[in-house]
């Protein structure tokens, strides 16, 4: 037995300690909104915030999360930022099929927690997962809004 | 009780099933959908709710609906709730190209409705979804509004006829005296109205509208269509609260994973580990499938992890007749060479002039040979399919489809369940660009059904990322040679085209038809300058690769060869390529004017090189586009850094002829110029051995957002035919970025993906 704070909520799982974290949120906890795209950290739709920081859960074994408060897509609107990154993304009209926007609404907010006026070249760092629908530019102009830093598309 | 009336339409055209995924045309406009829908209120006792269907023939056979097939009647595409939310069924499946919204906006604007209180989902399979595309129900060839536009208007006018009739009881005056403001039947002479949601109980009671008495509102008078409607589902996706197929979840459902056999064709012989496998952690079992082996577990994770450390004995299969058989010895480089070199009898597809006189007598000739690549879908969300065979003999399955009624003619053909005994769930799609056609072997479902009829508990079956690109549908690759004569003046006068290549709808055939396949030529047929002496052909050449529709199709390829050899031709001729192809379409005002407006929207024709503010040198190159019923025009422009090509801005002209929303249609532009950079600068589904090289997205990198251009889009509204939105902006942009940077560089470029290319500028 594990026992995990997810979203401010204990929880108790009996998985083998290896399982990425994604699937324990997926399949054990029965929370959808992160997603599952590659399995090697390259994609970011499972994005998740443990202690705060965006990290990919796809390859975070469930045991190194013991005892650090994860926060998943379910309840950033919670989180001041996170909910300011949500109107954002409504108010520019971000997603398109939506399958990556949960965890690029998770990198945007870890985002500008560490930079809160994020200019572009933070933003191209920062904004690694990847969007097959391209909704890149929305993206920027998301962050941008929020940032403060001027209508760069 | 419930009252119907449907006309029966004698004009149905029929087409084969292999057009679904191909471009626009038998009937793309919408003049034709308007003769053959014909209106049918239908007052079914729903809860409480107004419900109105699109009566359609049924006497017909139909190529995706058995002829022994009874009819399954589901009178609600539309209902009027209580509450005053209107809930549509949407015939057409939503997975990121806005179609959802923008047929609330279509039926919204006739039923005087705001599309804000529209929920959408997509229909159930039946015959009354049925509405578009000559009777067949796909998602795909950006169709989805063109086809149905005028259907859907009638479908939002004929309900605000019913509501209007209701508000007439209602308020006890004539309904020639009611009007209609959003959501509310009005009583202007006294000043009272009354909510759409409050008669909704009452509309029950009306009787279909008499032919002839539902007008269609004046263009003038549109108060959405046109307009940048915000999209119904954004909230929803920015939330993680949309659900895919993915996120299926069934009371009682156990997990499954599946390891493919290395190559098409092999099956299963022994499981050298399988009492291993069967002791992990939470196996509950493990199987053996047509070229697969599955785990079923818990969970999925621990179905994967056992699945994926099965020892396999892969065998050969007795015979490969009527199969998609990979070789050992399969190589996509050498292959792609061979496809340059062979020989072999040619198809023409459009011939005009005499092609072989012309290149005789012409001042210059221009040879080349282009070639493109395969490419993957890489939707973002893995296939999965949940299957559940119900105590009462149903089975009901969720798995993500671009035309459902063909997916459960399939699954009653493999089953032997009757069509009626199968439901199947159309979920909002993670991404689709043409994966989630029926492609047999690259289709999960299939092992998914077998699953679950083995373990007797419903099933949910994950194709990890490494499985989806074992087995995904790739584009076609092609190789394209041209000749080319000009005349004294360095005009192309003949042009030879012989494409070597496999069309998507003969390979997912896997058998020639008897015609050409048009999505083989499509984007080097059907181009509109002005060249008297043109022959396009294909050479057919069988590949071992299953192939499928990716965004765009033929297009996605062809533009590019095209586009590029005629860029090559200006340089021989000592032409500027913008000026060519201005002088090669001075008889065409639509394309003149589109041309120029990409043009002047970049702020004029600048073809470099030139410094760029950052200091990188800089050069511009344009093509244009003709897919989908719709015409595109696009400027890219590019520089070199350490060798590898940056594609930085992007200025796009697109006619549809006439839109629904331009901020969907920016957004789909925007969408499509993301995969065709992607697919110019880096995508390539290489195999080596009889072997996809690249199993996730670290050896198969598709854009990031770093090197995503700015994108400037205008649309120019010719009152043409309408055409698709979701791929035409696709095309012209391969040809555009590796025009300009063939001019940057000095280096023609005549094949994709760039990244395989070393530059210098």
């Amino acid at each position: 037995m594990m026992h995990l704070e997810i979203n401010g909520q204990s929880h108790e799982v009996d998985v083998d300690e290896e399982t990425p974290l994604l699937w324990v949120i997926r399949d054990n906890l029965g929370m959808t909104g992160t997603k599952y795209g590659c399995g090697i950290a390259q994609c970011g739709a499972c994005s998740v915030l443990i202690e705060g920081v965006v990290t990919r859960s796809c390859v975070t074994p469930v045991s190194s999360v013991v005892g650090k408060p994860v926060t998943t897509i379910e309840k950033i609107e919670e989180d001041p930022l996170g909910k300011r990154v949500v109107e954002a993304w409504v108010r520019h009209q971000v997603p398109q099929c939506g399958y990556c926007q949960s965890g690029q609404v998770m990198a945007a907010t870890a985002l500008l927690k560490q930079t809160p006026h994020a200019g572009e070249a933070e933003i191209e760092a920062a904004m690694t997962n990847l969007c097959r629908c391209g909704t890149y530019n929305a993206i920027r102009v998301a962050l941008h809004d929020i940032a403060g830093t001027g209508a760069q598309a | 009780m419930s009252i119907e009336t449907a006309s029966t339409i004698q004009d149905l055209p029929e087409e084969p099933i292999g057009a679904m995924g191909a471009p626009d045309r038998v009937d793309g406009h919408p003049a034709n959908v308007s003769r053959r829908g014909f209106l049918a209120g239908t007052a079914g006792a729903g809860a409480g709710a107004f419900v109105l269907g699109v009566g359609l023939p049924v006497g017909k056979a139909r190529a995706a609906v058995p002829a022994s097939a009874p009819v399954i009647r589901v009178p609600a595409f539309l209902s009027v709730k209580p509450d005053g939310t209107v809930h549509l069924l949407s015939p057409f499946m939503e997975g990121g190209q806005g179609i959802f919204t923008a047929l609330a906006q279509i039926i919204g604007e006739e039923m005087d409705a705001d599309p804000a209180s529209f929920v959408v989902e997509a229909a159930p399979v039946s015959p009354d979804y049925l509405v578009a595309q000559g009777g067949r129900r796909v998602t795909g060839g950006s169709r989805s509004v063109r086809s149905s536009y005028a259907t859907m208007r009638k479908l939002g006018a004929t309900a605000r006829f019913m509501l209007m009739r209701a508000g007439a009881d209602h308020l006890g005056v004539p309904m020639a005296q009611l009007s209609t403001e959003p959501g509310r039947v009005v009583h202007a002479a006294s000043g009272r109205s009354v909510a759409y949601g409050a008669l909704a109980a009452h509309a029950l009671d009306m009787p279909a509208p008499p032919p002839g008495s539902v007008t269609l509102k004046d263009k003038a008078d549109f108060r959405w269509i046109g307009k940048p409607v915000a999209r119904l589902d954004i909230y929803v996706k920015s939330t993680g609260k949309a659900k895919y197929a993915i996120d299926t979840k069934v009371e009682g459902m156990v997990h499954a994973a599946v390891q493919h056999a290395p190559r098409l064709g092999l099956t299963v012989g022994t499981i050298r580990n399988e009492d291993q496998i069967k002791a992990m952690r939470g196996v509950i079992s493990v199987h053996r499938l047509p070229g697969a082996v599955a785990v079923v577990a818990d969970h999925w994770w621990d179905a994967r992890k056992a699945v994926e450390a099965a020892q396999v004995d892969w065998q050969e299969p007795a015979t490969h007749d009527g199969m998609r058989y990979m070789p050992a010895d399969f190589d996509s480089a050498a292959f792609r060479a061979g496809l340059a070199k062979g020989q072999g009898p040619e198809d023409v597809a459009e011939h005009e002039g005499d092609v072989a006189a012309a290149l005789a007598s012409a001042r210059t000739r221009v040879e080349a040979v282009y070639h493109s690549q395969y490419v993957a879908h890489g939707q973002l969300e893995p296939p999965s399919a949940t299957a559940h065979f119900r105590p009462d003999g149903v089975l009901e399955l969720w798995t993500p489809n671009q035309a459902p009624d063909m997916f459960v003619a399939d699954i009653a053909r493999r089953t032997g369940l009757p069509p009626e005994k199968i439901i199947l769930h159309s979920p909002m799609l993670g991404g689709f660009f043409g994966r989630h056609f029926l492609y047999n072997t690259a289709n999960p479902f299939p092992q998914a059904i077998q699953l679950a009829k083995e373990v007797g508990r419903p099933v949910k079956l994950i194709w990890s990322r490494e499985e989806e690109f074992l087995r995904d549908a790739v584009r076609p690759m092609a190789s394209v040679r041209f000749q080319a004569g000009l005349d004294a003046n360095g005009m192309p006068v003949a042009l030879n085209v012989v494409s070597a290549t496999e069309g998507p709808t003969e390979a997912i055939a896997n058998a020639r038809g008897a015609a050409i396949d048009p999505a083989a030529v499509e984007g080097l047929a059907g181009k509109k300058y002005a060249i008297s002496n043109t022959r396009i052909a294909q050479r057919y050449v069988k590949n071992p690769t299953v192939m499928g529709y990716w965004r765009s199709v033929g297009n996605s390829m062809n533009d590019f060869f095209y586009e590029g050899f005629l860029d090559e031709l200006a340089d021989k001729g000592g032409q500027d390529p913008y000026d060519l192809r201005l002088h090669l379409l001075q008889d065409n005002r639509r394309l003149t004017t589109l041309l120029k407006a990409a043009v002047e929207l970049s702020g004029g024709w600048k073809r470099g090189p030139f410094k760029a503010p950052d200091g990188s040198l800089r050069a511009r190159g344009l093509a244009m586009a003709s897919p989908f019923g719709s015409e595109t025009a696009a400027v890219a422009e590019v520089s070199i850094r350490d060798g590898q090509v940056r594609v930085h801005e992007v200025w796009q002209a697109i006619d549809p002829g006439s839109i629904v929303n331009p901020a969907i249609v920016e957004a789909q532009v925007n969408s499509a110029v993301a995969l065709g950079v992607s697919q110019v600068l880096f995508e390539d589904v290489a195999y080596e051995n009889g072997q996809p090289v690249a199993r996730n997205f670290d050896t198969y990198p598709i854009l990031p957002l770093e090197q995503m251009p700015r994108v400037h889009v205008r649309i120019v509204e010719s009152g043409e035919a309408m055409g698709g939105i979701g791929e035409p902006g696709l095309p012209a942009i391969p040809p555009a970025v590796a025009n300009a940077v063939s001019h940057l560089t000095g280096q023609r470029v005549r094949s994709m993906p760039l990244s395989r290319l070393k530059f210098t500028a």
